[in-house]
């Protein structure tokens, strides 16, 4: 038995300690809004906060996680209320929406640590891949939730 | 409209109770029935797109697949413009493809590619719409015993104009829905239309935001297990032999199946123990006729169709030879694009359930829920009565989710496991080798100049592969692939001007499978003969602008939105130093599409795109905001295409495994892009592809510009952009 906090709560799972934490959360948790899109950390659909920040959750064996808390994006506020969340259906950021939640979750982070980002620091922090292409008004809605000016 | 009255409701509700009502009552578990609810919704279907609730919430049926091109906004938009419905109150639901089956088609084609998604349903569901609110307005008519002409529908409620008087929609849906669909049922005059036409936010978007969406990967089902499958590396080789106890002693592992000559698969509890044990179980291939094909030869022999003496022809017009003959200057040119993958973000994948009573019910992401039953039910042996679909939403399509390859498989390993719901989930390896890619094509143009710099003759020479010859080939004409031909058919084609004219095609079919990708050959065909016009006007002395301009001139719309992006981007006018512009127009699937790109080249040859404008007429535009959105979106996967995507062949198989190694532009590389929606009026086009392909050749243009090179080949990261 694994005992890992996810969300706030404590669950007691019963895997392979080599299984990535994506499966876990998606299949032993049951929270579906972390995705699989490469299984190698290339893609960032499966991002979510480690103790506050942004890991690929693919490629962290759940064994090694121990007491760090984990937040996906179910647990990222209460009722989308987050400003990266607000923002993100203010510009109309998704459109198919599967990267969309490692692409919050990183966004989150981001704001975490640099509160005021400048474009390069959005460039260099939001790396997640989204075919959809919605990275421009990605860009817009961190500044926006940031309270950045245009 | 008459047939509406003999719908098989029972089942319709069934469905619409699993999935529509899924989607309207915020996802419940597919499959999972809400008691009470079928009950309900019969008796407030106003006509069959619309069903309205007490509250005057308002569902409207979408036939269509929503895969993040905003379609179910779009076509309740459309719908809601004739209902003269509260939008705010507006809520859609999927049609279960086994519904439209049993009611002949009342919905009408499902399947959602080609950029057809609206423009193809405008007048059906707009009368739909139209239907409910002349029945709404009837039934208030009646209640209140006054002629229907004193009454008038606006936001949800019927007025009688006389008194005053209102009732809500909600209120008279029940007694709406037992009068007459009317037979004649005229649309609102564009210039009166309140809802199509504004930028309106999607209605579907807040449950994006915080992982609720269930996506078809998402799917839990009560006993379910998960399978990874294994396909043959090289296509057309075949499965020799496994050893399944190698995966059967391992973790979770439930099962090892065999699909077919080509496809093995493992189940067990956990996708990833599914996936572990799948990589570990040794398997031995016959890898068949194609083992040795690589990248290299696939493009010599290509390459052979450039001066083949056997090509299809799609335009013909004078002598090309004889303008040859006398020009002043001759220019030829050859250019050449790569395989590439549609790498949606979510993963090929199905769930599929066969029960011992010969039921099979699948869930399922698809561009087309017909195709999808259709596959469902051919793989299980069963009529298409017995298959229920579940569509859910798409994570990504592109066009790689028209094809139902997943569907057949998740059902041929259900059939062999009755009765436990099987998830087939593709690994992000298996989906980037297991592709239906952008065929690959070379192409030779040749122009001829007269001495004023007129362009007297061109011949445009398309050498490559047929998706139509691989997928469909009883659409090939003649023997000709008619899609082959987009952008450049006459139909298409602004170039009109040009005195004599030669468009042909010679067909090079290889191993590798090849698919509709997002713009499909519109993407190729337009930096051909995008950038070939450049070098043309580079050739006459003339300004690329003015070039076009020349020869547009009897095709009033293509000129009109390349002088809009021209005017936007301010061609002509001083840029800061080292930023050049290129500029190309293109017309496909129905809109009509120009780009100016300002791109700087460093010493060291790094490119930096800092800004593309696009002006698109589609006709009329539904929601300009979503124009906006998708012009931006295609122009992230285009320029992916154009920069570093690219799946080379290796001993029989693609290279590429994994977005390590198949790149895609991320947040960093991707452009300002400012969109222009200019609609015209008087029709409908298309909006999810149109706009991809003038954004490579724009920025190919600038490059040219910046550098003074020609890039002919795709994708640019071969090449070195240095000053020469």
């Amino acid at each position: 038995m694994i005992k890992l906090s996810v969300n706030g709560k404590t669950h007691q799972v019963d895997v392979d300690p080599e299984t990535p934490l994506l499966w876990v959360i998606r299949e032993q948790i049951g929270l579906t809004g972390t995705k699989y899109g490469c299984g190698v950390a290339a893609c960032g659909s499966c991002t979510v906060h480690v103790d506050g920040v942004a890991q690929r959750s693919c490629s962290i064996p759940v064994g090694s996680v121990g007491q760090a808390k984990i937040t996906t994006i179910e647990g990222l506020s209460r009722d989308a209320s987050h400003p990266v969340q607000k923002a993100w259906l203010a510009h109309q950021v998704p459109q198919c929406g599967y990267c969309q939640s490692g692409q919050i979750m990183a966004a989150a982070a981001l704001l975490k640590e640099k509160p005021k980002p400048t474009d390069a620091d959005i460039d260099a922090a939001m790396t997640n891949i989204c075919r959809c292409g919605t990275y421009q008004r990605v860009r817009a809605a961190i500044h926006t939730a940031a309270g950045n000016k245009a | 409209m008459t047939h509406h009255r003999k719908l098989d409701r029972r089942q319709f509700f069934t469905s619409a109770a699993a999935v529509g009502g899924g989607l309207t009552l915020g996802w419940q578990i597919p499959g999972g029935a809400i008691p009470g609810l079928a009950q309900t919704v019969v008796a407030r279907e106003v006509g069959i797109w619309v069903v309205i609730h007490p509250d005057d919430v308002t569902t409207v049926r979408i036939a269509r697949s929503e895969m993040g091109q905003g379609t179910l906004t779009g076509l309740a938009q459309l719908v809601a413009e004739e209902l003269e419905c509260d939008w705010s109150k507006v809520r859609a639901e999927y049609v279960a493809p086994e519904v439209n089956h049993a009611n002949k088609r009342a919905w009408g084609d499902m399947s959602t590619g080609g950029s057809r998604g609206i423009r193809t349903s405008v007048d059906y569901v707009r009368k739909g719409g139209a239907a409910a609110r002349m029945m709404l307005t009837e039934a208030a008519a009646r209640q209140w015993g006054v002629p229907v002409g004193e009454c008038a529908a606006a936001n949800s409620v019927v007025t009688h104009r006389p008194s005053g008087r209102t009732l809500r929609y909600g209120h008279l849906a029940e007694a709406a829905a037992k009068l007459e669909v009317p037979k004649e049922v005229p649309l609102k005059d564009p210039k009166d239309w309140k809802i199509i036409g504004q930028g309106l936010k999607r209605i579907d978007t807040a449950e994006r935001l915080d992982g609720s969406l269930t996506f078809a990967i998402d799917v839990k089902l009560p006993g379910m297990l998960n399978a990874s499958i294994a396909q043959s590396p090289v296509f057309g080789g075949k499965l020799q032999s496994w050893d399944a106890a190698k995966a059967l002693a391992m973790k979770g592992v439930r099962h090892v199946v065999k699909l077919d000559d080509q496809t093995i698969a493992v189940v067990a509890d956990g996708w990833w123990q599914a996936n572990q044990a799948l990589k570990a179980m040794p398997i031995v291939w016959d890898e068949g006729a194609h083992a040795k094909a690589d990248s290299a030869q696939i493009a010599a022999f290509v390459k052979t169709g450039l001066d083949a003496a056997e090509a299809g022809v799609s335009q013909k017009k004078g002598d090309v030879a004889a303008a040859f003959a006398g020009a002043a200057k001759k220019i030829e040119a050859v250019y050449g694009s790569q395989f590439l993958n549609h790498a949606t973000m979510e993963p090929m994948n199905c769930t599929a359930r066969y029960d011992a009573d010969g039921k099979l019910e699948i869930w399922v992401p698809t561009q087309n829920g017909e195709a999808a039953h259709a596959a469902a039910a051919q793989a299980a042996g069963l009529s298409l009565d017995k298959v229920k679909v579940n569509k859910l939403h798409l994570g990504g399509g592109f066009g790689r989710r028209g094809q139902s390859d997943y569907v057949r498989q998740s059902v041929q390993i259900a059939m062999q496991i009755p009765g436990r719901p099987i998830k087939l989930i593709w690994s992000r390896e298996e989906d980037m080798q297991h592709g239906f890619y952008r065929p690959i094509t070379q192409c030779k143009l040749t122009g001829a100049l007269d001495a004023q710099g007129n362009v007297t003759g061109l011949h445009m020479r398309i050498a490559g592969q047929s998706i139509l010859a691989h997928l469909f080939p009883s659409r090939l004409t003649n023997g000709i692939d008619t899609l082959q031909f987009q952008g450049v058919n006459a139909e298409e084609f602004g170039y009109a001007g040009i005195p004599n004219l030669l468009v042909d095609h010679a067909m090079r079919n290889t191993h590798v499978p090849v698919g509709f990708w997002r713009g499909v050959n519109h993407n190729q065909n337009a930096v051909y003969m995008e950038c070939f016009i450049d070098e043309l006007a580079l050739a006459a002395g003339k300004d690329p602008l003015e070039f076009r301009r020349g020869l547009l001139t009897q095709r009033p719309k293509h000129l009109a939105v390349l002088n809009v992006a021209a005017e936007k981007a301010g061609w002509g006018k001083p840029l800061p130093a080292g930023v050049h512009r290129g500029i190309c127009q293109n017309y496909g699937f129905g809109s009509y599409c120009a780009a100016v790109a300002e791109v700087s080249v460093s010493a060291q040859g790094k490119l930096k795109i800092h800004r593309i404008v696009c002006a698109v007429d589609p006709g009329h535009a539904v929601n300009p905001d979503q124009i906006a959105a998708q012009t931006e979106g295609s122009f992230v996967y285009g320029l992916s295409a154009l920069l570093i995507s690219e799946n080379t062949v290796k001993n029989g198989r693609i290279a590429e495994g994994n977005f390590d190694s198949y790149e895609v532009m991320r947040l960093e590389g991707m452009p300002k892009v400012e969109t222009h929606v200019v609609p015209s009026g008087g029709f409908w086009g298309g909006i999810g592809e149109p706009t991809i392909a003038v954004a490579a050749p724009a920025v190919l243009n600038a490059i040219f510009a910046a550098t003074g090179k020609r890039i002919r080949t795709l994708p640019l990261k071969h090449h070195d952009l240095r000053r020469a």
